[in-house]
């Protein structure tokens, strides 16, 4: 055993470490630290990424003195890393590219406490990722949904605390379905940590006992993460809280947050439950038909909205939909579409948000459409960065986004039927929806702007956030252009995820 | 049928009580109340999870008197998951009478409905 073996448990440790510590730092040693940490993290997991990929399987990482029935553990494989490096590389564009805006959304004595937020929201992604215990899930969820919410109510507005409070009702609804299933799956198997879980439930499969309650528990995870990560009919809490918190919470939110929701639910139909039970259930049908469906309703609504950040809020939601049904075709294909995407929308919708701050930042702080004629000439770096974004979002090619539509549309085709013709409509539909919103919004911002409306002169945004933005864009064109090894890291990963 | 119910009591009672929970938190529109409801939802499991653990006629899993049977002892993972469960409830119900108060003090309201009325009048 290497020292990278305990790379994951160092990563963890560090964020929830710096979240400790930072509380007594200083606004500014703050900044540094977290900066540092997740720059750290991304280290870290790139060398874990390294080392898994020449591993032939995943290896289990004993948390605590008691071995694996009993005590707590973390599983790695390269599935496993590759979204931890990708997760903690787009958080750390980010960080680099919209905390220099903070003093907008929070005040100067608490950016520490903001700080805190960021690195517990980063421990908790990871080890959501990295866990292979379902108790431990759990916790972890209910940090992650505290510190999304911190990060979300920093900013003191009416309509921030009225779209937290229903995200908070939403998502506590959404635990305690979580925990009700977790503890009824205890109740018939006895066990929590996955592999042995998974035992429990083939025996129960073979044996028919408890079958009932074992639907119940799938049906009661599934709903609950489905709520979390704002599938589409439980998707109400969503739009309202990634358009009006602050554009670097929103970017933290869809970004990533909602991403490590639904890796674990990934993780428990494979390595949990077995696919093979899920579709037998019925339920990937069931996210099949949620996803396709949010995939077009999410754009209709987008279409009809006025203000800027609620139309890209309201994508979140149809690209939420792409997700569940990669997820929902229920085979390994489509599956790995999924997992493309999760890493495609984190980085297209968290550049996303932080673009559309600067270009509604030289309006004048106005988010309706027409204040934004222009704006692509006043920041030409976010405009050409918007552009490329919304390209991707679109699925054009030589974009992540395109890459993502074939390998959906390809697994759909191995299906024949009534499935292969919904999946190809649904992605016809829903990519011309795109089209019309994001092509509407990127000839918008290089039109001529209106003679009576006048501009303020902003300050420049620093170089930096501008370099920050244009990696991001650069990592878009490359997800579109050299996404062959990516692609089979994932294929080899979902392999030993089991 | 009911002496099936009566058997498992506590997970009748358990399930009774988050389904009197979950209409609390979704049906009611005053905030506090709101959250009693997601307080009684959140007890539910935690009863329905520590009746789990419990064996009839066993002690509790402290080593006394040198006996280190396992049979002599109840399973202790429940209750572990149990008190788990209980911080993380404490914290949630501090953090939305936090935003509660935030939202009183704004709107002087606790009813959701008003209040997000109220803030649709605001600019964004």
């Amino acid at each position: 055993m290497s020292i990278v073996h305990n790379f994951p448990f160092f990563s963890i440790l560090l964020c929830m470490a710096a979240g400790i510590f930072t509380s007594m730092f200083k606004q500014k040693l703050a900044k540094w630290v977290t900066f540092s940490v997740v720059f750290a993290v991304f280290t870290l997991s790139a060398f874990t990424l390294a080392l898994t990929l020449r591993l032939d399987a995943s290896y289990p990482f004993m948390m605590g003195h008691f071995p694996a029935p009993w005590g707590n553990e973390i599983r790695i494989g390269r599935l496993e890393a590759l979204m931890a490096t990708g997760f903690s590389g787009v958080l750390l564009l980010a960080l680099i590219a919209g905390f220099h805006h903070s003093p907008s959304f929070v005040s100067e004595q608490k950016t520490n406490l903001y700080c805190i937020m960021v690195d517990l929201a980063l421990a908790a992604i990871l080890a959501l990722i990295y866990t292979n215990d379902l108790f431990t899930v759990y916790v972890f969820i209910e940090i992650m949904t505290i510190a999304s919410c911190a990060l979300v109510v920093v900013r003191q507005n009416g309509h921030t605390l009225v779209a937290i409070t229903r995200y908070m009702i939403m998502h506590l609804l959404g635990s305690g379905l979580l925990l009700l299933g977790i503890s009824m799956l205890y109740g018939i198997t006895g066990h929590l940590l996955m592999q042995p879980l998974n035992q429990a439930v083939r025996q129960i499969v073979q044996t028919g006992n408890y079958t009932g309650p074992l639907t119940v528990v799938i049906a009661l995870i599934t709903s609950a993460l489905a709520i979390k990560s704002a599938m589409f009919p439980f998707h109400v809490w969503a739009p309202d809280t990634y358009a009006f918190a602050p554009p670097l919470s929103s970017a933290i939110l869809s970004g990533l947050i909602s991403k490590a929701y639904i890796f674990v639910l990934i993780k428990f139909f494979y390595r949990v439950i077995g696919m093979d039970v899920i579709i037998s259930q019925n339920i990937s049908q069931f996210l099949f038909i949620c996803g396709s469906s949010g995939m077009i309703l999410g754009s209709v609504f987008a279409i009809s909205q006025r203000d800027i950040r609620k139309m890209i809020a309201y994508s979140s939601v149809a690209q939420i939909g792409y997700v569940y049904m990669g997820l929902g075709m229920g085979s390994n294909a489509g599956t790995e579409a999924a997992l493309f995407q999760m890493l495609v929308h984190a980085v297209v919708k968290s550049v996303l948000f932080l673009a559309t701050y600067e270009l509604i930042n030289v309006s004048g702080d106005r988010k309706r459409f027409h204040y934004l004629h222009g704006a692509g000439y006043r920041n030409v770096v976010a405009g050409i960065v918007f552009t490329v974004a919304s390209l991707s979002m679109v699925g054009f090619p030589f974009t992540g986004g395109f890459i993502v539509k074939l390998n959906l549309a390809v697994s759909g085709m191995a299906y024949g039927g009534w499935m292969r013709a919904f999946v190809l409509v649904a992605l016809a539909v829903s990519t011309l929806l795109n089209a019309v919103y994001f092509l509407h919004t990127v000839v918008s911002i290089y039109r001529r702007p209106s003679q009576d409306i006048v501009y303020p002169s902003v300050v420049k945004s620093p170089w930096y956030a501008m370099a920050a933005m244009t990696v991001s864009a650069v990592v878009i064109l490359y997800l579109g252009v050299g996404s062959q090894p990516i692609l089979d890291i994932i294929k080899e990963g979902l392999k030993t995820l089991i | 049928m009911f002496e099936l119910l009566y058997q498992n009591i506590e997970q009748t009672v358990s399930v009774i009580l988050f389904g009197i929970g979950l209409t609390i938190l979704l049906l009611q529109r005053n905030l506090i109340r709101k959250i009693i409801g997601l307080n009684i939802m959140d007890t539910a499991i935690y009863l329905f999870l520590a009746s789990m653990g419990f064996i009839g006629g066993r002690k509790a899993p402290i080593v006394v008197d040198g006996v280190t049977e396992v049979s002599a002892y109840i399973n202790p993972i429940p209750a572990g998951l149990v008190l788990t469960g209980i911080v993380v409830s404490v914290s949630f119900t501090a953090i939305m009478l936090a935003l509660t108060v935030r939202l009183y003090r704004r709107y002087h309201t606790l009813d959701i409905d008003v209040i997000a009325l109220l803030a649709k009048g605001e600019d964004a």
